[in-house]
């Protein structure tokens, strides 16, 4: 379980997490949500240690995070960032590859291998794996980054934004990806989703956050209801079940 | 073609313009041209290859393929401390005319020069590194300045070997420089080359590489001061001559494509060796020294570097 305690980080004077603590639990789909600047994407980040965070501690199975050595941390929870320019030319095969380097540091053996034709035909990707990243669609390219993740194989996989740019068809791939990696290989995936349907159909717990603080934190079904809603996004919500999915109308809301 | 074949390709070539150099038109001089040229070899070895390591580093770190590690001042700092010396000191003085303790000066005044920039600059916690980069800017603009400022007060005789320094020359390496040189060079470039596979890492970007377990800050002030004592090592030992790694680095990302440092590293070293060792062979034997080769490769860098410009404003 990651546990985060007290957590705040402030920029110049202003603080855009508010000690936020959150458990996160094994084996589940958690959703952050919220609206813009809420923090979402600042408190993964501290989460995932990309920030430092400014009070508060992190722990990953009570013992805490700064503790760790970065590459066993690297072994145990994976983080994806929305954008990731790089100024290098890869292919797919050759990302997918990076995600063993915590465990070979760069000299594949056999079971690295292994691993990395496992995530590729996981994602569907053999039939391009060979081809390079800048050539790819938006929804291939976010693919081709969640293999790397996969090949990592962590426990804890963190994802922030992961459905931006990306449209319907692709969008609900991705998710339902994700589903399959927490009740086939069960993993623990935490993301930040600007959806709020894509949340309540696929997560099976939420936490929205409003202006850098915690206002609902519980199963999804306690959260997606109008009275949460209008809590977390000041909208007058109005919900719709179809096939036992909570739907959010709130596009003339 | 493989990349293995490529660079034995490279290493042939090197090996072939470093016997050309050695032995063409020797005349059976074996005692006296053979160790001279030999010395002049191995400088060209230490400099090439220390500039096309750091160069590749400081391209990766800081992510971007037209900087090169002179951008951070090392350069104007040795040049204003040559015209320091010959101002205040005058040209006969020992720290100008005995080559020892002018480079173990240098050095010195270089390296703790970077290392103070850095821990002054990395101590208020998270910079970003373009931060560190606009310092080093300005520094160097500054000590530019201030040199510019010496030259124009200097009597004209004494300005004369302060000129003398401003471009690199392999015309008259110091026999025991080289070799200590040479340990400085080897020693920081094996430390570096255990973080080499990290390297690959970090050009995926900070991101990714701090998920990869990668401990981002630690390898890049790392790697920050590994460039800078080569840079300072090479910079003593000949002069500034750092504009040159753009040039090999750049050519080795576009003849390897590849994201293996190790490759890229290998690659521009050997590029850097046929460069130098086949440049100052025409230099010496066709141009009949009427040119220096810091000349020639400040011009076809110059050349070079608007191809680049131009190339990444169109794909950007």
């Amino acid at each position: 379980m990651i546990q985060v305690k007290e957590i705040s980080k402030l920029f110049g004077k202003k603080a855009v997490v508010d000690k936020v603590s959150v458990d996160i639990q094994h084996g589940k789909i958690t959703s952050f949500i919220g609206p813009n600047g809420a923090g979402k994407s600042t408190l993964l980040s501290m989460v995932s240690r990309l920030l430092d965070a400014d009070t508060g501690e992190v722990l990953l199975d009570s013992s805490d995070v700064k503790k760790l050595k970065s590459n066993d941390f690297a072994k145990r929870v994976s983080i994806l960032k929305q954008s990731n320019y790089m100024n290098v030319r890869l292919t797919i095969r050759e990302l997918v590859s990076f995600g063993r380097f915590p465990y070979s540091r760069g000299r594949l053996n056999e079971e690295d291998i292994k691993m990395i034709d496992q995530a590729i035909d996981y994602m569907n990707l053999e039939e391009i794996q060979h081809d390079y990243l800048d050539e790819l669609s938006g929804g291939q390219r976010q693919r081709a980054f969640i293999a790397m993740v996969i090949a990592q194989d962590t426990e804890y996989i963190l994802l922030d934004e992961p459905l931006n740019n990306l449209d319907m068809k692709h969008s609900v791939q991705i998710m339902k990806i994700l589903k399959k990696l927490v009740d086939e290989l069960g993993k623990t995936v935490v993301i930040v989703l600007h959806d709020i349907n894509f949340a309540s159909v696929y997560s099976d717990r939420i936490v929205a956050l409003k202006d850098g603080r915690v206002v609902k934190d519980g199963p999804t079904h306690d959260i997606i209801n109008s009275e949460s809603l209008k809590e977390i996004y000041d909208m007058d919500i109005p919900i719709q079940e179809m096939n036992s999915c909570r739907i959010c109308v709130y596009f003339n809301s | 073609m493989r990349n293995s074949t490529k660079m034995i390709l490279l290493a042939a070539l090197a090996v072939v313009f470093c016997g050309l150099y050695l032995f063409q038109g020797l005349n059976g001089s074996y005692d006296y041209a053979l160790p001279r040229r030999g010395i002049k070899v191995l400088a060209m070895v230490i400099t090439g290859v220390a500039i096309a390591y750091s160069t590749v580093v400081f391209q990766t770190i800081t992510h971007n393929r037209i900087l090169t590690p002179s951008i951070m001042g090392l350069d104007s700092l040795y040049l204003l401390l040559q015209t320091v010396i010959i101002f205040f000191l005058g040209s006969g003085h020992i720290a100008v005319i005995n080559a020892k303790v002018n480079f173990v000066l240098s050095l010195a005044i270089m390296v703790v020069f970077a290392l103070l920039l850095y821990k002054f600059l990395f101590r208020s916690g998270k910079r970003p590194i373009y931060f560190l980069l606009l310092v080093g800017i300005i520094l160097g603009t500054l000590l530019g300045s201030i040199t510019t400022f010496l030259g124009v007060l200097i009597d004209p005789n004494e300005f004369m070997r302060v000129q003398d320094k401003m471009f690199a020359s392999f015309n008259n390496v110091n026999g025991d420089l080289v070799w200590f040189a040479l340990i400085i060079v080897v020693l920081t470039m094996a430390y570096g080359w255990r973080m080499v596979r990290d390297l690959d890492v970090l050009s995926l970007g900070r991101d990714n590489a701090i998920n990869l377990g990668v401990p981002y800050d630690k390898i890049v002030k790392r790697m920050l001061v590994i460039s800078s004592i080569l840079i300072a090592t090479s910079t003593a030992l000949v002069g500034p001559i750092t504009f040159f790694g753009l040039i090999v680095a750049n050519l080795s990302y576009q003849f390897f494509k590849t994201y293996k440092h190790t490759v890229l590293i290998t690659g521009a070293g050997l590029m850097s060796l046929v460069a130098l060792i086949g440049g100052q062979w025409i230099v010496e034997r066709v141009f009949t020294f009427s040119t220096t080769l810091s000349v020639i490769i400040n011009f076809a860098g110059g050349v070079y570097f608007i191809y680049l410009l131009l190339r990444e404003s169109r794909s950007a």
